[in-house]
């Protein structure tokens, strides 16, 4: 591996932890930059789509796609900053901030039924026809007292995923 | 009732919490209505992958290991200063001499006569130890060519003569790297209707093997000097060739794996069942084509030493030559081979299971922890089909 401990500084591994609001400790950071530097094969400063999709673990997660789209071209400061939301130290309001972000592909800050059918059809995939999940995804909006027509905003996600036991974190192998 | 049926397919979609508790935790109760909140809830799903971003079993296979800084003081330094000079002053010309004279004897048989001239000259300029090696050497490929030729009437003895043959090449390869090799358990036997199957770490398992018995290998065409060395030398021993990337060649090669078996004077058969080389702490899922073969298996098991030099070839990172230089290089390559004991396809055992159970015999034996991926997945991509498993 072309990169070393060494090419990370006290003061560079102090900002990244500055950039995710202290999410990961020092140590985990470190690892972290370990661990872009691995998926980082040509040394470009980023990690490509196809660099995450040679992780077989991630490419066959349904929704890697999504998740591509948002952390393509990140450099390591973005990286450590997208992850930051599974990190044990983060707010269940971050985290579902997260959610919402994954939700919202145009962000402008509002998940309409199509965004929200759209996730449902990659988890899916061909278990469900279009018509079965759109009408699940009608009947359960109505139950909670929402149209198809209802879009909601970050507010809203928090109301309604509340802060009950989101278990959202993953641990950083520190070696 | 429309609504509970559809809240019911749901249930077997959404992930699955249920599965990662213990089934007591659970309150009994009939499967509720679907809420908002559980269809918004990706987190599961999303923590997954974002688990498999910071770390997965799959890349950790391939790590090879970066060398660790020593703690440098006025005594190790100087020490390793002198190792370094020792190994790429003396054993490293040492070894490329060696293997030089093997080339160039073997290339000069080819042209045969014209280059005695030459021939000669080479060996004065070498010591007394390059010349012993020389002559071995020399005899091999003054041998080999000519019983490849001649002997072509005489099958039988000339095949027993060019598997001594290439015996004897790889223990000249061996020493080159200053293997030191034990071997444990009974030594192969040339019998009909048995493979062998090993973990494959390096290009040189092969030649480790190869140096105790003449084995036929199935392998994947190489480039370069490797390919030229796969076409003359190996030929002899029945080598089989295949190219990963080509679909069809597959159902060739099983073909033809088949057929070598069943007959009795072929070498005996070895198959890397891993697909591809990997680093000596994990096994990769095995390949069940060499166990669909409806004939004994033998395991071999295989391990390096990691405090003398890191065997792992890392085909992405290293062409097969800058490996061969880093392996002159280092001290010696030590190595454990274990022949295990033959096993039998059992009643109603799948080839998938019986590859299974033999992966477990040969992890545990060396030492090796066990990974659910393909080795393939080294070069492709998983398929939309493992997606949609998902």
């Amino acid at each position: 591996m072309g990169s070393t401990p060494s090419m990370l500084t006290q003061y560079d591994i102090e900002e990244v932890q500055d950039h995710c609001n202290h999410a990961f400790s020092q140590q985990e950071i470190v690892s972290l930059y370990h661990r872009f530097c691995q998926l980082d094969r040509n040394g470009g400063g980023f990690v490509s789509a196809d660099e995450f999709m040679s992780v077989p673990e991630f490419a066959v997660n349904p929704l890697s796609q999504r998740l591509l789209r948002m952390l393509d071209g990140l450099n390591f400061k973005e990286f450590v900053a997208f992850l930051s939301a599974f990190s044990p130290h983060t707010s269940p309001q971050q985290k579902i901030e997260f959610i919402f972000k994954v939700y919202d592909t145009d962000c402008n800050g509002k998940v309409a039924f199509d965004d929200i059918l759209s996730i449902l059809r990659d988890l899916t995939g061909s278990f469900m026809t279009e018509q079965q999940r759109q009408k699940v995804l009608t009947h359960v909006l109505e139950e909670a007292g929402y149209t198809k027509d209802s879009h909601f905003t970050l507010p809203d996600f928090m109301k309604i995923i509340g802060n009950s036991e989101l278990k959202m974190e993953v641990e950083v192998p520190i070696d | 009732m429309a609504s509970s049926s559809v809240a019911a397919d749901m249930e077997l979609d959404r992930p699955n919490l249920e599965d990662y508790l213990p089934p007591d935790s659970l309150p009994q109760e009939a499967p509720r209505n679907l809420h908002l909140r559980d269809l918004l809830d990706i987190s599961p799903v999303l923590t997954e992958a974002a688990g498999a971003i910071v770390d997965d079993s799959f890349t950790r296979c391939f790590k090879s290991n970066s060398p660790e800084p020593w703690n440098w003081n006025i005594y190790l330094f100087p020490l390793w200063c002198f190792g370094v000079v020792i190994r790429y002053g003396i054993l490293f010309p040492l070894s490329c001499l060696f293997i030089v004279s093997t080339n160039w004897e073997v290339i000069e048989a080819n042209i045969t006569s014209k280059t005695f001239g030459v021939k000669r000259g080479f060996r004065e300029a070498g010591g007394p130890v390059l010349n012993t090696c020389n002559r071995m050497v020399s005899i091999f490929c003054r041998l080999f060519f000519p019983v490849h030729f001649l002997l072509k009437g005489q099958d039988k003895l000339r095949s027993k003569i060019e598997r001594k043959l290439v015996e004897m090449m790889c223990s000249v390869f061996v020493a080159s790297w200053t293997g030191v090799i034990k071997y444990h358990g009974p030594r192969p036997s040339t019998r009909p209707h048995q493979v062998f199957v090993a973990n494959h770490t390096s290009m040189i398992d092969f030649i480790i093997l190869e140096q105790m018995t003449a084995f036929a290998v199935i392998m994947q065409k190489h480039p370069g000097w490797v390919g030229f060395i796969q076409k003359t030398i190996l030929e002899s021993v029945g080598c089989i060739w295949f190219n990963r990337n080509d679909l069809r060649d597959r159902e060739v090669t099983a073909r033809k794996l088949r057929d070598h078996v069943q007959q009795s004077d072929n070498n005996p058969l070895l198959i890397f069942p891993e697909g591809t080389c990997v680093n000596n702490q994990y096994t990769v899922m095995f390949k069940k084509g060499a166990f669909e073969l409806g004939c004994a298996v033998c395991p071999i098991a295989i391990k390096y030493n990691k405090i003398f030099v890191d065997a792992f070839w890392n085909s992405k990172k290293q062409s097969f030559t800058m490996h061969l230089v880093r392996l002159m290089t280092s001290w010696a390559v030590v190595c454990d081979v274990w022949y295990l004991e033959p096993q039998y396809l059992r009643e109603g055992e799948t080839a998938i299971a019986f590859a299974e159970r033999v992966r477990d015999m040969i992890a545990a034996r060396a030492g090796l922890k066990k990974v659910p991926w393909d080795g393939y997945l080294k070069h492709n991509r998983p398929s939309p089909k493992h997606t949609e498993e998902k």
